[in-house]
């Protein structure tokens, strides 16, 4: 971590005066093969713009500019450990200065000489009709195909994992039966030789400027973006611009530009930070750096448990947990994020570093008020922490109105420390239940020292009454939530007691009776 | 793993690349996988493109009392604003020109959000920055928001209509058994993935040319010459394709192409209108919602005896469609069953809500729930499978098969196809296996439910069932193929061609598949109905063997053989001894002066509708199919997952089973998600809470079942004479569908052994299903 900043980092500054030296005041990225240099006008600027209005590469379509559609599905290459890795991103809610140094693949780059092999297996397989989706669901269909193993036949995607990589794309005319289809034709296929050549070309320029240590400083008429490299830097920044809107993964940030209209003068990009991508895995804690993504914390997480395994591969879709952090989800203070609750239940803290250092906190004390987090001017996420206890029996299961990429109208996650038959202790949280994701301390304390029976679930879940006074919104009336919270306390008492039956999501096989 | 597609059947050499019966790829397949079908935001922008956006109203009914823009105005980038002032013609888009569809509200705001001025800026983002300054204030009056509001209210968007038939109030009365029931099902966005979108470039002598998404150029036509005060000689609209429509751009298209007309006459530049996403769903209309009450007389077989059914539905601030999509809801509140007496009332409600339009099954969908309810409520009283009660109330043949609108079923096949879906599914075993896994498990509980389909064919205004085509034959033998109909992905391009193709014996790539354009065939009807093939299928056919009867008679004086030996075979011509390509004896017809352009024209036979007397034969005739869904539910939660689906489902001989099968599965999908998780909600002050796709949810991959078997009907064949004997396609299988909601429902009564059946509306969210669950167990509570 970096070490607490000097007194020099505090000196008034004037406007022109930046913060940070070596400095670049374009964004350089690969479009396909071509080297990019953009001098950003307005930070604000989106990937999808630049490349429908600038670049003219209109096989990325927006259909929604909001990350829910999947229509304007790229890929961005990322050289990382000196391998290119290349995952799947909405590039209607990405800006432009986040692709700083990567690479963007888009449907057009694809088609070598005539269409691929995933082209190929959509028209075969009658996978498109009206056909907008369709570039989206290719680029998708890419990115999983890319992160399967060599060997294509040994290495086919199960439908659970088509599902995962394909649930961020709605079409609405198919209902996807030939879609998935065309996914497992291609994924059966080896990749075609020019990819490799194509993705290689890729990996010389990006690794090249990866020596560059030069910080993207972008200032233009609309504005300022930057992407400091370091935590000092951040800190600098941060001093220089109090209002900053400091910018992660963009999947919440890029809607108030483009569903709220607003005009974000200066944007402080944290994805360029390494101290904040670590993920360091103690004996007794695991540390997740704020940068972290959902997608690369899943393996991590999921192992803790399987029902967070199932949480995390329905968060927001692919794309989104592509490029969403974890610290991201926490920042942003949502009453419905889907990590707090979780991570409250399980005595997550953190890190919070500003110019007086660092700081540790309760995650639970973090969610002030509804909009109102305990971040101090000029402080920002470093870390969450989570402890590791073998100790404790752990539930949580989200409820909403479809399974992937959905908010949720209740989240619940149960951490159970249980001793012969009684409760030990008990942390309890929910999402969607009140402005914040909130303890219920009520329902803790109701449970505490009690045997695992009828009287004491009833007591816990009278308890909940005095938790919670959820509100009726669009997702569920607040009489619902009410009901749903206790009842998923009753799901966690009957799994602690081994009744609890088959999820309703387990697996995703087809009944035992299919005729096939 | 279960997943049946239709093969892709060979080309054989005897037969040329195209014949109907081929499963062929859509025209565009390969178009659309690498980005190279252009839609109408990536047409290359002519110069010196303006950007349009709405204004909407920040307040849901009442006067305008000041409308102040000079923020507006004043905003960065602006070129003009336009109001309600600025239209020069008549400021109504209504299809049915009643005058309640203004294109920018006058005086009066009726919904939340309705537009009432128009930004043109020079980027999109500077006119939708600037369309959010506007200052609307009104003189708020209590808003009429909901069906029964609007009930108690008396407001109606136009007169009751009902149809009767028999004592039906004697035969309820004697009944051995009645039921009294509700049936509510939920509006649905169309969400096709390309949101409106116009493209105007002005021209000379006043005139515009519009590229539209629409599935009505004509109508876009008509209502930008109305508007603009020309006559619809000097418009000329043009699409390619659509991101997809569903109906949602029938009559909805033509707001966003008459502002763009009417900001590219008044700028003299070109202007693209592109509705963001939330615009989109906040200002464009919908299914109508439907809230229906009915009673059911039966004996105890269960077989009908009297109906008495009011529905009532939402229709939003106009007229729009109202009217022909609740005339459906109406004739297919039998869906497949006879009722010896009845009467049927269909009340259509005034709302202070966006205008709700065609949808997909055009109100047949929520008029078949009604009934596919009141069988499932009978089976239940009586203890008997739903099944079984539904194959005792269908139509007969020769006999109880008068509909309750007095057309005679004569092409029923429900029996047959019902019979051969039940056993291909394994029903009655699934049954046993549903009740065994319900014996066991408290928590998750499971429901099946077969549900079959009657969809009824032909617009019901008799006079939209007529089309045209156009067909150039080049000297090389390349044909220009175009017609009314429009391509929002359904295939009909490739269908079409794969007709002209038979007719003349050509390879599909020899023919050019074409926009539509208003300027080559004229007063088009919508692209709607279903009747897409059937309609313009027949007029490109018409075309064709006017081509064809011409190189006949010519071959024939010119070789001087008989007509009768002249023959089109795959990719050449015999005539008398000697055989020569197509495009040589197109030459031959060039050089002695054959004209190789031909027009064709369809008019359906046999339909008439009586209105005064609600009486006549409105559709031509009807498409059927059946599916048998399987689901499960978690008691604890409400939420539910659809576990396997069988569908069987007749097209007649099919022309392209390819692009059948797509429609069938899309549309069982599509209808899946109105009645699942596609919840459309408002809230009280009449505001859409759900307008993007991060509230609004329609089916993803993963809720589409590993068990989807799907076959086409191989017994199928039209009794009428369609295009080779094909069906209809595009609705029908949306109203499949229904099985998953009676699944879900099955699930819930299968908790407690009561003679009632849960009430369950649309959608089944997980809230709905819960309160369903939680009604049931407490019913038992003394």
């Amino acid at each position: 971590m970096a070490t607490a900043p000097t007194a020099e980092a505090e000196r008034p500054r004037t406007a022109s005066d930046k913060p940070v030296q070596n400095t670049r005041n374009t964004v350089r990225f690969l479009l396909g093969l071509e080297p990019v240099q953009v001098a950003l006008d307005d930070p604000n600027l989106t990937l999808l713009e630049y490349l429908r209005v600038t670049a003219r590469l209109t096989g990325t379509k927006e259909g929604c500019a909001e990350g829910d559609c999947g229509a304007c599905t790229v890929l961005i290459g990322e050289c990382q450990d000196g391998r290119i890795h290349y995952s799947a991103a909405n590039a209607c809610i990405l800006l432009l200065g986040m692709v700083d140094g990567r690479q963007v693949v888009t449907v057009e780059h694809l088609a070598d000489s005539g269409p691929n092999l995933i082209q190929r297996a959509m028209a075969d397989q009658h996978a498109s009709q009206c056909g907008f989706c369709t570039p989206g669901f290719v680029m998708s269909i890419t990115a999983l195909k890319l992160s399967l193993g060599e060997d294509a036949a040994a290495d086919l995607p199960d439908r659970a994992l088509i599902d995962e990589n394909l649930a961020g794309n709605l079409c609405r005319c198919t209902g996807y039966g030939p879609i998935i289809e065309a996914a497992r034709q291609a994924c059966a296929q080896p990749l075609p030789v020019s990819w490799q050549a194509f993705s290689s070309t890729a990996l010389a320029v990006l690794a090249g400027w990866q020596q560059d240590p030069s910080a993207l400083h972008c200032q233009g008429r609309r504005g300022l973006f930057a992407a400091p490299r370091s935590t000092v830097d951040l800190l600098e920044y941060l001093a220089e611009h109090p209002q900053a809107t400091v910018l992660a993964g963009a999947t919440d940030i890029g809607l108030w530009i483009t569903k709220q209209g607003r005009q974000l003068p200066v944007l402080l990009y944290l994805g360029q930070l390494p101290e904040l991508k670590s993920l360091k895995n103690n004996s007794d804690t695991l540390e997740i750096g704020a940068t972290v993504t959902i997608q690369e914390t899943q393996p991590v997480l999921a192992a803790l448990s399987p029902d967070l395994a199932r949480l995390l591969c329905r968060f927001g879709s692919r794309q989104v947990r592509n490029v969403a952090t974890v610290g991201g989800n926490i920042a942003n203070g949502s009453p419905v994020g889907d990590l707090p609750p979780a991570l409250i239940a399980l005595g997550a803290r953190l890190k919070l570093q500003g110019h007086a250092g660092q700081r540790e906190i309760a995650l639970e004390d973090f969610f002030v008020d509804y909009g109102q987090q305990d971040l101090l001017p000029g402080e920002f996420l470093a870390s969450v922490i989570v402890p590791l206890k073998n100790d404790i029996q752990f539930y949580c299961w989200k409820v909403s109105k479809r399974f992937d990429q959905d908010i949720s109208a209740v989240l619940g996650a149960f951490a159970m420390q249980i001793e012969t038959g009684s409760v030990q202790r008990a942390r309890i949280c929910f999402g969607g239940m009140a402005a914040t994701p909130r303890r219920a301390y009520h329902c803790e304390a109701a449970l505490k020292d009690q045997p695992l029976d009828r009287q004491t679930l009833d007591r816990a879940r009278d308890a909940l009454e005095r938790d919670f006074e959820p509100i009726s919104d669009l997702r569920a009336s607040s009489g619902y939530r009410q009901r749903i919270a206790g009842n998923l306390l009753e799901k966690a008492f009957l799994s602690m007691t081994g009744a609890q039956p088959a999820e309703l999501y387990d697996g995703f096989l087809a009944p035992g009776h299919s005729h096939d | 793993m279960v997943s049946s597609h239709p093969a892709t059947a060979m080309t054989d050499s005897s037969q040329i690349h195209g014949t109907p019966g081929q499963a062929l790829q859509h025209d565009s397949a390969l178009k659309h996988t690498t980005g190279e079908a252009l839609y109408i935001d990536d047409l290359p922008e002519p110069a010196g493109t303006l950007h349009l956006a709405p204004g909407g109203a920040d307040s849901v009914c009442g006067q305008i009392r000041r409308l102040d823009l000079s923020a507006v105005q004043s905003a960065p980038g602006v070129i003009a604003v336009l109001t309600a002032k600025d239209v020069p013609g008549t400021n109504d888009i209504s299809p049915t020109h009643c005058g309640d569809d203004p294109v920018l509200a006058e005086s009066e705001i009726r919904f939340f959000g309705e537009p009432v001025f128009a930004v043109v800026a020079r980027s999109h983002r500077e006119a939708r920055e600037a369309a959010r300054r506007g200052q609307i204030d009104i003189d708020p009056v209590e808003p009429v928001l909901t069906i029964d509001q609007a009930l108690a209210a008396g407001s109606y968007v136009s007169e009751q209509q009902q149809l009767q038939r028999g004592d039906w109030q004697g035969a309820l009365q004697h009944a051995p058994r009645r039921i009294l029931g509700r049936t509510v099902s939920g509006s649905q966005d169309h969400f096709y993935l390309e949101g409106q979108v116009s493209l105007a470039t002005p021209g000379e002598d006043g005139g515009v040319h519009i590229h539209s998404s629409t599935q009505h150029p004509s109508e876009i036509q008509h209502a930008a010459a109305l508007a603009l005060g020309l006559t619809d000689a000097a418009v000329t609209v043009e699409v390619r394709r659509m991101g997809g429509g569903f109906g949602g751009k029938e009559t909805q298209a033509a707001q966003w192409a008459v502002l763009a007309a009417l900001a590219a006459v008044t700028t003299g530049q070109p202007v693209k209108c592109r509705l963001d996403r939330d615009d989109d769903m906040i200002m464009t209309g919908k299914r109508h919602d439907f809230s229906s009450e009915w009673t059911v007389g039966f004996d105890d077989d269960g077989r009908i005896l009297a109906a008495d059914i009011h529905m009532a539905s939402r229709c939003g601030c106009s007229r729009d469609l109202s009217d022909p999509v609740n005339d459906r809801a109406l004739f297919h509140a039998d869906n497949a069953y006879y009722y010896p007496a009845f009467r049927i009332r269909s009340d259509r409600c005034r709302t202070n809500t966006v205008s709700n339009t065609a949808f997909r099954g055009f109100g047949a969908p929520q008029g078949m729930m009604i009934a596919e309810q009141m069988l499932q409520s009978i089976a239940h009283q009586l203890g008997k499978d739903p099944l079984d009660v539904r194959k005792l109330n269908f139509y007969g043949k020769n006999q109880r098969d008068v509909t309750p609108y007095h057309m005679r079923v004569e092409d029923f096949i429900l029996d047959e196809l019902t019979e051969e879906l039940e056993n291909s599914s394994g029903y009655r075993e699934r049954r046993r296996s549903v009740d065994e896994f319900n014996s066991s498990n408290t928590i998750l509980r499971r429901g099946l439910a077969l549900t079959p389909v009657k969809f009824g064919i032909s617009f019901t205004n008799t006079a939209l069932n007529q089309a045209g085509a156009l067909l150039h034959v080049y000297k090389d033998g390349s044909i220009h193929l175009n017609h009314g109909g429009t391509e929002m992905g359904q295939g009909l391009f490739t269908k079409v061609a794969q007709i002209v193709a038979e007719e003349l014996q050509v390879d599909l790539k020899t023919i050019q598949i074409t926009a539509t354009q208003t300027g080559k065939v004229p007063n088009t009807s919508a692209t709607a109905a279903s009747s897409g093939t059937d309609l313009n299928g027949m007029a490109a056919r018409n075309a064709a063997q006017t081509i064809r009867q011409r190189l006949t008679a010519f071959a024939a004086s010119h070789y001087k053989v008989l007509e009768s030996e002249v023959a089109f075979r795959p990719d050449r011509v015999r005539v008398g001894g000697i055989e020569m390509s197509f495009a040589d004896l197109v030459m031959q017809a060039y050089l002695n002066r054959v004209q190789l352009s031909a027009t064709g024209f369809y008019r359906t036979p046999k339909i008439w509708w009586d209105p005064n007397k609600a009486q006549g034969r409105p559709f031509y005739y009807f498409a059927y199919g059946a599916a048998v869904t399987e689901v499960m539910i978690d008691t604890l939660t409400g939420e539910n997952r659809v576990l396997a689906v069988d569908i069987l489902h007749d097209v007649g001989r099919s022309l392209n089973p390819a692009i059948d099968a797509g429609q069938i599965e899309g549309g069982f999908i599509q209808g899946m998600g109105w009645l699942t998780t596609e919840e459309v909600v408002w809230e009280n002050d009449g505001r859409l809470a759900t307008h993007a796709p991060s509230t609004y949810k329609i089916p993803t991959c993963r809720d589409r079942p590993e068990h989807f078997r799907l076959q086409i009907f191989s017994r199928g064949e039209n009794q009428e004479e369609t295009v080779y004997r094909s069906k209809a396609v595009g609705e029908p299988p949306l109203m499949l569908a229904l099985s998953v909601h009676q699944a879900i429902t099955d699930a819930v009564a299968s908790l407690i052994n009561e003679a009632e059946l849960p009430h369950l509306d649309a959608p089944a969210t997980p809230e709905s299903i819960l309160a369903a669950v939680d009604a049931r167990r407490a019913s038992t509570t003394p």
